[in-house]
């Protein structure tokens, strides 16, 4: 196959996976949100099950008038979004299907670009947030540089326990080491990773910077039509990405109980969705965290168990 | 000129135009923004040096969490948005020490290297990487650790004047 071709592919493949993944989990959101809480859901969009509500609501966004407030920084403001949601689609790249290369760009660390293309995340949110000229989305964005800057710290020491098991930095090769029992030694890193990758996406429980009781929606308040849509998105893409990352560093990745070679895209497809089905399920389940209860998580819990973890690790590679 | 050399080159402006660019800013947050490019645009430098574990280092330590923290502080201290008039802060002595010490810089370069063609080093992996440091250079990273240690304990101090005071009062 010529370069230009797999290229294509390739990049093909992970655009399809960008614009498919997120809302698949987005109408999942809706309809199992509903039934936890007795609703229905949205049931006309699209005849069965309004299963095209998401394309609805993405065709009402582009009918919306595209607003810039005036008093608002117009270049910062307008590109926040896009600063938003790129990261994330370039994490998409390097995260691995299957075995045999089947991935957007294998890196040899990969998880060390994940990381640190997640960490770029921050910067939009304090872009959008200052740049709205707005009180409330100021606010909102100052809580989430004081929550991502702290959460990034487990997220980052539970990712480092995983791959000092497994010895390498490469997403592939830690699915390729990866064995059942590591559920059992990795756990403490697997909670951590979890926990810290809902807060660095915000999802609730660790929705205070978007908090809509308190604070209209945060560093979102301002924004309008096809800008607001893409928030959201990034916000799905996000669920994505962790849920991804959580299956290809803590559960195997492509390892099922049968067939990996020729089914191992499956199975991290079931376990990409099962883990973002968990991260809607504490949406339902728990109230938000107050930013003391949140600070206090993050620096009491969490970093000390993720050490914890770093020397357990150490301490069993080097018996083994 | 390869393909490398174009990329070198577009880059390395793209990191001293915003470079300039976060010092003549008279937006505060704005400045800090052109950092993030900047320090982005050097990351992109090291990628085409096939330094990847440095590159993306330095977008996660750099564009991730230190200017992240500056922008964290200037948005809590005072951000407004548009120009500020009046920052009357003398240019002139920044601008002799960083031009002192960019053109000097360059001039030893320059004079040290000429037309000398340096071929690349192995790539910069992870694995090549932690074998240098943790072999050849194991103390002056130690000793780095120690000066992070002590800045930390700095830190602390610095933000919690009470600890000093308190242990005097009961020491007298």
């Amino acid at each position: 196959m010529p370069l230009w071709l797999e290229l294509t592919i390739r990049v093909g493949g992970v655009v399809v996976a960008f614009l498919t993944l997120p809302l698949i989990v987005g109408q999942a959101e809706h309809k199992v949100m509903a039934h936890m809480q007795g609703r229905l859901g949205p049931m006309y969009a699209g005849a069965f099950h309004g299963w095209a509500q998401l394309i609805a609501d993405g065709v009402k966004f582009v009918q919306k008038e595209d607003v810039t407030p005036r008093a608002a920084d117009r270049p910062v403001f307008q590109l926040a979004p896009l600063v938003a949601l790129v990261p994330y689609l370039l994490v998409l790249l390097v995260i691995p299907l299957g075995p045999d290369d089947l991935v957007g760009q294998a890196l040899d660390i990969g998880l060390f670009f994940a990381l640190a293309v997640v960490g770029v995340g921050v910067v939009a949110v304090l872009m959008s947030g200052w740049a709205s000229a707005n009180k409330y989305s100021l606010l909102g964005g100052l809580r989430a540089a004081a929550q991502l800057l702290g959460y990034e710290l487990p997220l980052v020491l539970a990712a480092a326990s995983v791959a000092m098991a497994a010895g390498t930095l490469s997403l592939s090769g830690i699915v390729e080491t990866w064995e059942p029992w590591w559920l059992l030694w990795q756990a403490p890193a697997l909670g951590v990773f979890f926990i810290a990758g809902v807060a660095e996406i915000r999802r609730p429980p660790f929705d205070l910077p978007l908090a809509r009781s308190e604070l209209g929606f945060g560093d979102r308040t301002q924004y309008t039509g096809l800008r607001d849509a893409v928030f959201p998105l990034a916000a799905y893409v996000g669920i994505v990405v962790i849920a991804a990352l959580t299956t290809v560093l803590f559960l195997g990745g492509w390892q099922g109980p049968f067939g990996d070679d020729y089914l191992g895209w499956l199975w991290t497809l079931v376990k990409v969705f099962a883990v973002s089905f968990v991260i809607i399920w504490l949406r339902v389940s728990y109230p938000r965290l107050r930013e003391d209860q949140l600070q206090r998580l993050c620096w009491l819990v969490l970093v000390p168990v993720a050490l914890a973890q770093l020397v357990l690790t150490a301490a069993v590679k080097i018996a083994m | 000129m390869t393909a490398a050399d174009v990329l070198l080159l577009g880059l390395g402006a793209v990191a001293v135009g915003s470079g300039l660019l976060v010092v003549t800013t008279k937006h505060l947050v704005r400045a800090g923004l052109y950092l993030v490019v900047c320090l982005g645009a050097v990351a992109g430098l090291y990628l085409v040096l096939t330094a990847e574990l440095v590159a993306w280092v330095q977008v996660l330590i750099y564009v991730g969490a230190v200017v992240v923290l500056l922008l964290f502080a200037v948005m809590l201290t005072r951000a407004p948005i548009g120009a500020s008039d009046d920052l009357d802060r003398p240019g002139w002595p920044a601008l002799l020490v960083g031009g002192g010490a960019g053109l000097g810089l360059a001039a030893l370069l320059i004079d040290a290297f000429r037309w000398t063609k340096v071929d690349l080093p192995e790539a910069g992996t992870a694995e090549r990487l932690g074998t240098e440091i943790f072999r050849s250079w194991v103390l002056p990273f130690e000793v780095l650790s120690v000066l992070l240690l002590a800045a930390l304990v700095g830190a602390i101090i610095v933000s919690r004047p009470d600890i000093g005071t308190a242990g005097k009062g009961a020491d007298r």
